[in-house]
């Protein structure tokens, strides 16, 4: 089985390859048109900012591409906010993949909700195969300032500031806001799950 | 919900761990990956490897050594020490570290901060303040805080905020080492005035210190180092008595 990493202009995509490594998948990280779309499954890593992402993916064709793939297809943290609708970064119009708009958390108060949220949160109403296994004391790794609202799509919550999509799923699109490649076994039994899928 | 972070810190030279650790089940003690390893698997959150080695090509070994624990484990951790470029910097992010931390290099250079949080994001972008108290005033200081600079803490904290960096690591060298406790107060009043998480560091002595800092003290995050290796506190134990004080913890 071969896994596509989409390469980017994201931070460290590198980790995501090794955890591929560590689960024995055959890992390539990639902005090839042609390869991503015969991979059998596609992993979309990121870190950094929106509308700098977006401007690369079109740069690439990425952004024609990306949403018209069948294969299974995991967006991890900026990539799931990047499958959404629309993001208030940067007033940034994303993949449109899932009808879903990206917010920034707004806390009342900076003492009792640090923005970004950073550190280890758990999940809950957890949804479909992509969490079999796993429990609502589940934790997963989070480094974020923007969060995906809850849809029909949620298939898993989290709760910071406010409840928002910890985890999203439409057809062959999966997306996840933590980072399961830094998650810990949990985020291992996700990444396995989904080479499952 | 968002638990508190344990940070278990280990120190590097020429690619070994320094401080002797106690750990039976180490093959090897001096080896940073298998000790990580080990954390990882005891339950701690996060993990902070502080290079000190003095001398001048030592970036190629540490980037070595920094893939080498990317591979092998799977929980966050920063890399810091001698960090002074945005070069370095991506360095050792492109070899798989998570964040970096600096701390003189920002003293002498503050735009540093802007331009390694410009390039790589806040998040990965960790300035660390080691502070001391002279006559009732806090003072950032250089040099594992033998050189006071004129820097007030509380100033320069909130400008490493302002100029972008994503966390501070906030070590009084008052109580570093003492195994008294930690600097609540600074660390409440730091933490309560900047938007971004604080690490507190330096003073853990006993599980209840972790308590109080994470209470009293409004850290979001608390690192030690000794009380670890050497298995004072093992990180199991220490969760489990903070989650039965009700503070929010992974488990």
């Amino acid at each position: 089985m071969k896994v596509a990493v989409i390469k980017y202009n994201a931070g460290n995509v590198q980790s995501v390859l090794y955890a591929l490594e560590r689960l024995g998948a055959e890992a390539v990280l990639t902005d090839n048109l042609e390869e991503i779309a015969k991979a059998d499954k596609v992993i979309f890593p990121g870190q950094g900012e929106a509308s700098t992402a977006m401007r690369y993916l079109k740069e690439k064709q990425l952004d024609k591409l990306i949403p018209n793939l069948t294969q299974p297809f995991f967006g991890v943290c900026l990539g799931q906010q990047l499958l959404c609708d629309y993001s208030e970064e940067n007033d940034t119009t994303c993949l449109g993949v899932f009808p879903v708009k990206v917010k920034k958390f707004i806390p009342e108060s900076y003492v009792d909700f640090k923005v970004p949220h950073v550190g280890w949160n758990n999940l809950f109403d957890l949804k479909t195969p992509l969490l079999e296994g796993l429990s609502d004391e589940s934790f997963v790794y989070y480094v974020h300032s923007y969060y995906c609202e809850l849809s029909d799509f949620t298939i898993a919550k989290t709760h910071y500031v406010l409840d928002f999509a910890g985890l999203m799923h439409k057809d062959n699109f999966y997306a996840m806001q933590a980072h399961p490649e830094k998650s810990g076994k949990v985020g291992e039994r996700i990444l396995e799950n989904f080479m499952r899928i | 919900m968002l638990t508190k972070r344990i940070i278990p810190c280990l120190d590097i030279k020429d690619g070994r761990t320094v401080k002797g650790v106690n750990f039976v089940q180490l093959r090897d003690a001096g080896d940073p990956v298998e000790l990580a390893k080990i954390y990882s698997d005891e339950g701690a959150d996060e993990l902070v490897f502080l290079d000190i080695t003095a001398t001048v090509d030592k970036r190629k070994t540490l980037a070595e050594l920094v893939t080498k624990i990317a591979k092998a484990i799977n929980i966050p951790f920063t890399v810091g020490g001698g960090i002074s470029t945005v070069e370095d910097v991506k360095v050792l992010l492109n070899a798989g570290a998570d964040k970096i931390s600096i701390n003189s290099a920002a003293v002498n250079n503050p735009q540093i901060i802007n331009d390694m949080a410009q390039e790589f994001g806040s998040q990965c972008v960790v300035v660390a303040i080691d502070t001391r108290n002279v006559d009732g005033l806090d003072f950032v200081h250089t040099h594992g805080g033998r050189k006071p600079t004129l820097l007030q803490t509380q100033a320069w904290a909130r400008e490493v905020c302002d100029r972008g960096a994503g966390e501070i690591l906030l070590t009084s060298m008052d109580h570093d080492g003492t195994k008294g406790g930690f600097a609540n107060e600074i660390t409440a009043e730091i933490s309560s005035m900047l938007s971004i998480p604080v690490i507190a560091s330096g003073g853990a002595g006993n599980s209840e210190h972790f308590k109080d800092v994470f209470t009293f003290g409004k850290a979001d995050a608390a690192l030690a180092a000794s009380i670890f290796h050497f298995k004072e506190i093992p990180i199991p134990e220490l969760k489990a008595y903070l989650n039965s004080e009700g503070i929010s913890i992974r488990k």
